[in-house]
């Protein structure tokens, strides 16, 4: 993850990768929260009063699996009815020019034409998500149709398209899902330790150091959880987006669009409110509003899911210019 | 004996190789053929909406009836083209005689104002568009295929099998290389 792919072949790749890797850490997590549960709470490995078998590690192992499949194949479900997004029907007139930008767009890139959604909020947003470009949905904000003209209209739409075909859907849906789950059982661990630690006292004392250290660990790793696992999504979402941008202006070979829908974007200082925090690092522009997309500097970066705005629109401006030869805006 | 062995198993992996490469071509070739379809699907729906159009702008823009005939007859002359070099002609044509058309139009609020209209510009701009794009996904995928055919060593199969190298679409007409954009949007 930590060099940047150089074509959309090894991108594809690299997501894929990542997507296992992921669903694979969030499954030992859940392991490693049943080995403590059977440790510290049922008392494995057996002594007189304990289990000798890690019976919750392996329950929630099972678990774990399942819910990181699950993530896969209703992510995207869970995401759009998180901020409220409802179908746009093919051919709907009201939606005429959306429906037609995104034919355009799916002509220009090869790919299956995705399901449309709009989110009723006054805020310019958009974000691509799904498990493969054949189960791909893009949602739009009523304030994104207000503001843009066609051309940005397209320039949104052809950066949407670049993560269908990227996988950075996949990866980014799995993330959003089970970034929620990792959260509530974080919350669920330590509740259960200090109900657990009553309990427990007898046990640890009697197994002496070793039981110390491992109690230590496994509270550390609770506590930071769900800290890491934010941080791992943001600096997975900001690396995309700079190839979104790039793959998006190939596809409508007019990059001064894009930079000026992203302007406008940036422009609107208030967040998208229908948009949930889990669900930030899949938007074009961070949800948050303004303060996220201009911050710079290295606790910014650290947490921001988007690259800084000024960034992205001088890297597209470039790209105007070598096209045109015209320097605007 | 092993000698033998050796043979049988190299000439196996290159029975196996050139087979995964002819799939390659074939699926390439498909690949091409669909694209080439797109454009054509496109330009039967451009086909489709102008008289639509026209019908719907005849009221309002009696004085221009030289530059409706003109849109018309183009149009009719591009869907009876038979070649592709023909059709590419055509079709540039048709394109300049709607351009023309969507200025006149400029001078005609009421026009403007209709919804109908509106509505048949949006699609007329998309299907622009449309054609556009699909060429220029047709132009990506047939480069790809004609790379694949060209380079060593599965020109040597290509080669074997007859496969073609697939035409790229170029503008024909000097004319429209220097016009490159035609803006078919009615200014709010």
């Amino acid at each position: 993850m930590a060099t940047a792919p150089r074509n959309i072949y090894e991108q594809q790749a690299a997501n894929r990768r990542n997507t296992v890797l992921v669903m694979a850490v969030f499954t030992l997590f859940v392991g490693l929260l049943g080995l403590g549960f059977d440790v510290f709470i049922l008392g494995f490995p057996g002594d007189e009063y304990g289990v000798d078998f890690p019976y919750a590690t392996v329950i929630a192992l099972v678990i774990g699996t399942g819910s990181a499949l699950w993530s896969l194949q209703v992510g995207a479900k869970s995401v759009l009815a998180s901020s409220t997004a409802v179908p746009i029907l093919h051919g709907d007139p009201r939606y005429q020019q959306l429906s037609n930008v995104v034919d355009e767009m799916s002509i220009a890139s090869g790919l299956q034409r995705p399901a449309l959604y709009l989110i009723a909020d006054p805020d310019p947003n958009a974000f691509a998500t799904g498990k493969d470009p054949e189960h791909a949905s893009i949602a739009v904000t009523q304030g994104l149709l207000d503001q843009m003209s066609r051309d940005e209209l397209q320039a949104v739409i052809a950066h949407e398209m670049s993560h269908v075909r990227n996988y950075d859907i996949r990866l980014m849906t799995v993330v959003a899902a089970l970034l929620g789950a990792v959260a509530l059982l974080s919350e669920f661990g330590l509740r259960s330790m200090r109900f657990g630690a009553l309990g427990g006292k007898k046990s640890s004392s009697r197994k002496g150091g070793g039981g110390i250290v491992l109690l230590v660990l496994w509270l550390i790793a609770l506590v930071l959880a769900p800290l890491v696992s934010r941080l791992l999504a943001m600096a997975v979402s900001r690396q995309r987006e700079y190839l979104a941008d790039a793959s998006g202006a190939e596809l409508t070979r007019n990059p001064a669009a894009l930079a000026s829908a992203l302007q406008k974007i940036d422009a609107a200082i208030e967040p998208t409110r229908l948009i949930k925090k889990g669900t930030a690092q899949l938007c074009i522009g961070d949800p948050l509003g303004a303060a996220a997309n201009d911050s710079e500097g290295f606790l910014a970066d650290l947490f921001a899911t988007h690259p800084p705005m000024r960034n992205r629109i001088t890297l597209l401006k470039a790209m105007a210019y070598q096209q045109t030869g015209v320097i605007r805006g | 004996m092993t000698l033998f062995l050796g043979f049988v198993i190299v000439v196996a992996l290159l029975v196996v190789w050139a087979i995964a490469l002819y799939n390659r071509f074939v699926t390439l070739r498909n690949q091409v053929l669909n694209g080439w379809k797109q454009i054509d699907v496109q330009l039967k729906r451009r086909h489709d909406l102008i008289p639509n159009l026209v019908n719907t702008v005849k009221g309002y823009m009696e004085f221009e009836q030289d530059t409706l005939l003109k849109v018309i007859s183009a149009r009719n002359a591009a869907a009876s083209a038979k070649t592709v070099g023909e059709a590419a002609e055509k079709e540039s044509i048709l394109t300049s005689a709607l351009g023309k058309f969507f200025a006149l139009a400029e001078n005609y609020p009421t026009l403007k104002a209709n919804e109908n209209v509106r509505q048949l510009q949006e699609e007329l701009s998309s299907t622009e568009n449309k054609i556009g794009f699909a060429r220029q996904f047709y132009n990506d995928i047939a480069t790809k295929f004609n790379i694949a055919l060209q380079v060593f060593p599965g020109n040597l199969i290509a080669g074997m099998f007859g496969f073609q190298a697939a035409e790229l679409f170029e503008i024909q007409d000097a004319a429209e290389r220097t016009v490159p954009n035609v803006d078919l949007s009615l200014k709010k």
